[in-house]
């Protein structure tokens, strides 16, 4: 089936260049007097929900925000560490809107919908414009004016940055901007509730039901729309760099209701995070994409030297250059260790399937920065006429301008590892980071149920199957500063006259019957398992067989052990304490719940997409060097409908079309 | 390892709540603090017990969402990080380790090592903020280039993740160390000039309304704090603050 | 809210206050050292600036009600920041490591008492007799009896004793208070490393001082 006549996208008419602004002189208005008579609910506040809840506000909505941490602050865009793009072209360097749009749309594989992207791309200047004005104190080179950085899979400097905290600075700008309008009395914040369902009317979404987290109170909380910006889905692994919270239940909710899921097989596996270090894992942490412009990734080129490093008898110092295989720079002389995370991930996996894997465990590979410290060492020692050939005082000197550039990261990675990697390499591995598939939203960015709107993170629109670096933090606040705002007018202008909506009709009494009885359900099991033991469980299964390479047997046998997990979970987990207080299991217990369903179709797109695309890679297709072969035919987005079972699940196709840029072979050799 | 824990257990605001023995083996040193929990309340899960409560999101100390006073110190032993990115190795077998939470009249406790620090919140809400809309309309970025120094000294204090280590450091719960990082940023800006005496005012009277104690410069936040912020930004605050009632 | 109430209730202007009532006598220090110092060179000297302060009206009843006041002020402020700050951790920690910042930091309020319990002997043995000789009994001005008295009092090695602990207990409030009081006031900038460092030697310089004069009329008379 097609996405056409009952869900079109709504994509804008006319040239790419002028749909945006068009759209924007063509939608309905709602006054600002009759804005006062409209309730939005906003759940999530990270970038994307944060910066739309503050906007919606100040427009003059009621706003009601959700998070389930104990402050909006919390949110986990505050963990993203390098950047955040935008085609202002300070550097001079060629730059603009149209090359922003064209790295963006080939970075993601030619799976991303053109209208969207360039409408981001458009807005992306307004971003950093915005964030200055609110005191976002990003990086300054000598003169007072912003500095850039690059990053990988595109060849202009138009990143900005604020150290390894960029996510911190522009996610606390955006809780500033809420804040400002808390006190106002325009946004009410609801921090440590939980959405656990969506209510609707009519046909309409126009409400949810939540649980305060702390007395466990079960609450109605009606609107006139209801914006979901939750985030990724990436703890579906259990093993991510998502933060421990992070969860698919909003927008599975709602894709429960009728939501369309788009593309849950497009999954970020991130390159570069500190290696697994045991049963005991909780969470992988990122090292920012940034250290490969200096670090060099490689393996030992013989099995015996890897032999020797796992026992302890050799030191990955001690290796002649000679013995080593920097494995990146060989297979792609182009871009070398700046190839784009997918395609760095596939390679380190490569190696170590192969057996190269330098720890305990054979899943590590080094990432050395011994080359660059010597590299700049020598320049240091150049400039300040010391002597380029004594060794103590280049690598000091080295040294130095590594901590410089990277020292937050470097003690981080001692702090967790307790090694130097000042002295010896880094070990890492590819690990789950982030999702691009999601709610499937039209241009307006409204899900297939009328009045729910999906941003961020959480929807499917502008990363295609693979996000490029610095990426996230310019959807978020695209959607949540610059696009929301305006496209969710036009469907509340239907509603200056509808009135408040009450809490107390059929509806909501039977979605809030629905919460409740899943909650005494997990209470009364009283199963033998925690709820760590399912997630876990699924976490490995997802990994092994629905991550980094896929082929068809597996994803079948993924589906069917998705199932008897999830079989097993309703029968056997144990959820400890009451219902009305406190109970951190009992809302883990919803999560996994949901996350078991997701799996299922997980796996299900992941097999109905026979071909290799960004970060989806199906071993069966694959060119003869062992890269991605995309298929002509299913240049689509997937968005499953919801029938009653995930393996049910009812696909249509959105056809991708590309009049702006040509589709090519994406290649970084 | 074999590990003595005492914990704090409460089970709700109300309750008076007290210390509680438990004793953990075979702990990993490679193990996080955290995760060294995780596997103590996976135990008493599948003993039917209630497990311990404790905040904790990111674990890669950044959100600001984990806490727990450890050994009588915020975020326990080791210097610059949080809970979350503290290891087992730096305890030896044997040992007895006291997890408390934060104690500040500001921050009551919700359940366990479970505190509400929403009062940073409210303090954010009297003035943490610059006053301009989202219009898409803001002058261009590098309209106002600001001074290097200043930038920097800005993003420093802006570092802050807000868990209220601080707080939990300080002989008198004193948050001024918080409440001087949010100043300070603003402060070093031109953007924050507009508003900056009101900002200052606000700021401090939402901070004692809260309940916090006083400063006496003992620099015991500074010396705990996991992003280090400095003791200058509190003079700062007290500049700011004087200068908005003299001047 | 009143601007005087708003500043001076708040944490900030309380600790301003008290800042500046600290730097006052902190000054006074000096002074009062100053006066005794001459005590070691010439009993005449001694006498007679003791006979300018005694005597003097703008010293008498300008500088040294201002003096009594800022001492009053200091301790009850003291005790009242003191009170408050206990208040804002109701529950105590079970285990506490205060190893973050130095003991003398965190228990001002302790080397404070001492100084207090100090003061009011130093009342007792020089203050209220010397009102007593001017004002109660009116007794003839004899400007050559300051150096005797001052003499006679530290011929008790229990006073001596006394006077050396609480000059101890000064110099460490001192150490932290001078340089906490400028931070209090809001001075913190790219002198505050040297501006430490003279704080600290001048809490350390000028009880010592005392003592020292103490120690040569005890061993000397």
């Amino acid at each position: 089936m097609k996405i056409g006549s009952n869900f079109p996208a709504k994509l804008p008419e006319g040239p790419i260049a002028d749909q945006w602004t068009n759209y924007k002189n063509h939608i309905n208005l709602v006054n600002p007097a009759n804005k006062r008579l409209i309730d939005v609910i906003v759940v999530g506040t990270g970038l994307a929900g944060g910066s739309a809840a503050a906007t919606l506000a100040e427009l003059g909505y009621n706003v009601k925000a959700f998070c389930f941490q104990d402050s909006p602050r919390r949110a986990h865009s505050i963990a993203a560490q390098g950047g955040i793009n935008a085609a202002k072209n300070y550097q001079g360097d060629g730059d603009s809107t149209y090359r922003l749009f064209y790295d963006t749309v080939k970075g993601g594989d030619y799976r991303a919908r053109e209208a969207n992207v360039y409408r981001l791309a458009e807005v992306s200047a307004n971003i950093i414009d915005q964030c200055v004005a609110q005191g976002v104190p990003f990086a300054r080179d000598y003169g007072g004016l912003l500095d850039n950085r690059s990053f990988g899979g595109v060849l202009v400097s138009r990143t900005f940055y604020a150290k390894g905290q960029t996510g911190q600075q522009l996610l606390l700008g955006a809780y500033s901007a809420m804040n400002r309008q808390i006190a106002r009395g325009k946004i009410k914040m609801y921090n440590r509730h939980e959405m656990l369902e969506l209510v609707m009317i009519d046909g309409k979404a126009r409400g949810i039901i939540a649980r305060d987290l702390v007395s466990g109170e079960i609450e109605r909380h009606s609107a006139h729309a209801v914006v979901i910006a939750s985030g990724g889905y990436g703890n579906v692994f259990f093993l991510s760099t998502n933060a421990m919270g992070s969860n698919v239940s909003a927008t599975w909710k709602i894709h429960k209701k009728g939501a369309w899921f788009a593309n849950p097989c497009y999954t970020q596996i991130h390159p570069t995070c500190i290696p697994v270090s045991g049963d005991h894992q909780s969470k992988l942490t990122l090292m920012s994409e940034s250290l490969r412009n200096d670090g060099r990734i490689w393996v030992p080129k013989k099995p015996e030297d890897v032999k020797a490093i796992r026992e302890g008898k050799l030191k990955p110092t001690q290796l002649a250059e000679e013995d080593r295989d920097y494995y990146l720079e060989r297979r792609y002389p182009a871009f070398g260790n700046l190839v784009p995370r997918d395609v760095a991930s596939r390679a380190a996996k490569e190696r170590c399937d192969a057996g190269f894997g330098v720890n305990a465990t054979g899943e590590a590979v080094y990432l050395d920065f011994a080359s660059a410290i010597e590299r700049y060492g020598k320049e240091q020692a150049h400039l300040k006429g010391l002597d380029e050939n004594d060794k103590t005082i280049v690598t000091d000197l080295g040294r130095e301008v590594i901590k410089n550039k990277y020292g937050n990261l470097f003690q981080m990675y001692e702090k967790i590892v307790d090694d130097n990697p000042y002295e010896t390499p880094m070990m890492i591995y590819p690990a789950v980071h982030y999702t691009m598939g999601g709610t499937w939203v039209d241009y307006n960015l409204m899900s297939t149920i009328p009045g729910c709107f999906v941003i961020g993170e959480a929807n499917f629109s502008d990363h295609g199957a693979n996000r490029l670096g610095a990426s996230a933090l310019m959807q978020g606040l695209a959607d949540g500063y610059f696009v929301l705002p305006y496209t969710i007018g036009d469907y509340l202008s239907a509603d200056i006259r509808t009135g408040k909506i009450p809490t107390d009709s059929p509806e909501f009494d039977e979605a809030e019957k629905a919460v409740k009885d899943q909650l005494e359900k997990f209470i009364n099991n009283k199963g033998t398992k925690s709820v760590d033991y399912f997630h876990k469980k699924l976490g490995k299964v997802m990994w092994d067989k629905v991550g980094m390479a896929r082929n068809a047997q597996g994803l079948k046998e993924a589906a069917e052990e998705i199932r008897q997990i999830r079989d097993e979970f309703w029968k056997d987990v144990r959820v400890p304490g009451g219902l009305n207080e406190f109970n951190e299991e009992l809302a883990k217990a919803g999560r996994v719940a949901d996350f078991l369903e997701l799996g299922e179709l997980f796996a299900k797109d992941a097999l109905h997409r026979e071909e290799s695309c960004g970060g989806h890679f199906r071993e069966e297709h694959q060119t003869e060097e062992g890269e991605a072969k995309r298929d002509p035919k299913f240049q689509y987005a997937a968005a499953w409908e919801f029938t009653g079972d995930p393996k049910d699940a009812v696909l249509h196709k959105e056809d991708l079309v590309y009049e702006n840029i040509e589709v090519k072979e994406r290649s970084y050799k | 390892m074999d590990l003595k824990l005492k914990i704090w257990r409460q089970k709700n605001s109300s309750d008076q709540g007290q210390i509680v023995d438990y004793d953990i083996k075979g702990v990993s040193p490679d193990m996080s603090f955290l995760e060294m929990l995780d596997v103590l309340n996976t135990e008493l899960i599948e003993k039917g017990d209630d497990p311990v409560a404790f905040d904790h999101d990111c674990r890669e100390g950044i959100c600001g969402m984990c806490s727990l006073q450890i050994n009588g110190k915020p975020h326990g032993p080791d210097a610059a990080i949080t809970t979350c990115q503290l290891h087992m190795r730096k305890f030896n077998d044997g040992d007895t380790i006291y997890i408390e939470p934060f104690r500040s009249r500001a921050f009551p406790v919700v359940k366990d090592l479970v505190v509400d620090r929403s009062a940073f919140d409210r303090i954010q809400h009297a003035g943490g903020y610059i006053s301009v809309n989202t219009s898409g309309n803001t002058q261009d970025a590098n309209a106002i280039p600001v001074n290097k120094d200043n930038a920097d000294h800005a993003f420093d204090a802006a570092t802050c993740i807000g868990c209220g280590a601080c707080v939990a450091a300080c002989k008198n719960a004193s948050a001024m160390l918080f409440v001087s990082a949010k100043v300070s940023q603003y402060a070093l800006l031109p953007q924050g000039q507009v508003e900056r005496k009101k900002r200052a005012e606000q700021m401090v009277a939402q901070m004692d309304a809260e309940g916090f104690g006083a400063c006496t410069n003992t620099g015991a936040c500074s010396a705990e704090c996991p992003k280090e912020i400095s003791l200058t930004n509190i003079a700062r605050l007290n500049r700011e603050f004087l200068n908005s009632k003299f001047n | 809210m009143s601007w005087f109430s708003s500043t001076f209730s708040s944490s900030i202007g309380r600790k301003f206050a008290m800042a500046l009532s600290a730097l006052f006598l902190v000054f006074f220090l000096l002074m009062h050292l100053t006066t005794n110092m001459l005590s070691v060179f010439s009993a005449n000297a001694f006498n007679e600036a003791s006979h300018f302060m005694g005597t003097n009206p703008v010293v008498q009843f300008l500088l040294q009600p201002v003096l009594i006041a800022a001492v009053v002020f200091h301790f009850v402020m003291g005790f009242i920041l003191e009170a408050k700050n206990k208040a804002a951790r109701p529950v105590k920690y079970a285990k506490k490591d205060t190893g973050n910042a130095t003991w003398i930091s965190q228990n001002m309020i302790y080397s404070g008492l001492v100084i207090l319990a100090f003061l009011v002997l130093h009342f007792i043995d020089f203050w209220v007799p010397e009102m007593n000789y001017k004002y109660i009994e009116q007794l003839p001005a004899v400007t050559d009896r300051y150096y005797g008295e001052l003499v006679h009092k530290f011929q008790n090695p229990v006073r001596v004793v006394a006077y050396v602990i609480a000059f101890v207990l000064l110099s460490l409030h001192l150490l932290h208070g001078f340089q906490s009081s400028l931070q209090s006031s809001g001075i913190n900038n790219k002198f505050t490393p040297g501006i430490k460092k003279f704080t600290e030697i001048y809490a350390i310089a000028i009880p010592l001082g005392f003592v020292l004069i103490a120690i040569y009329h005890f061993i000397n008379h």
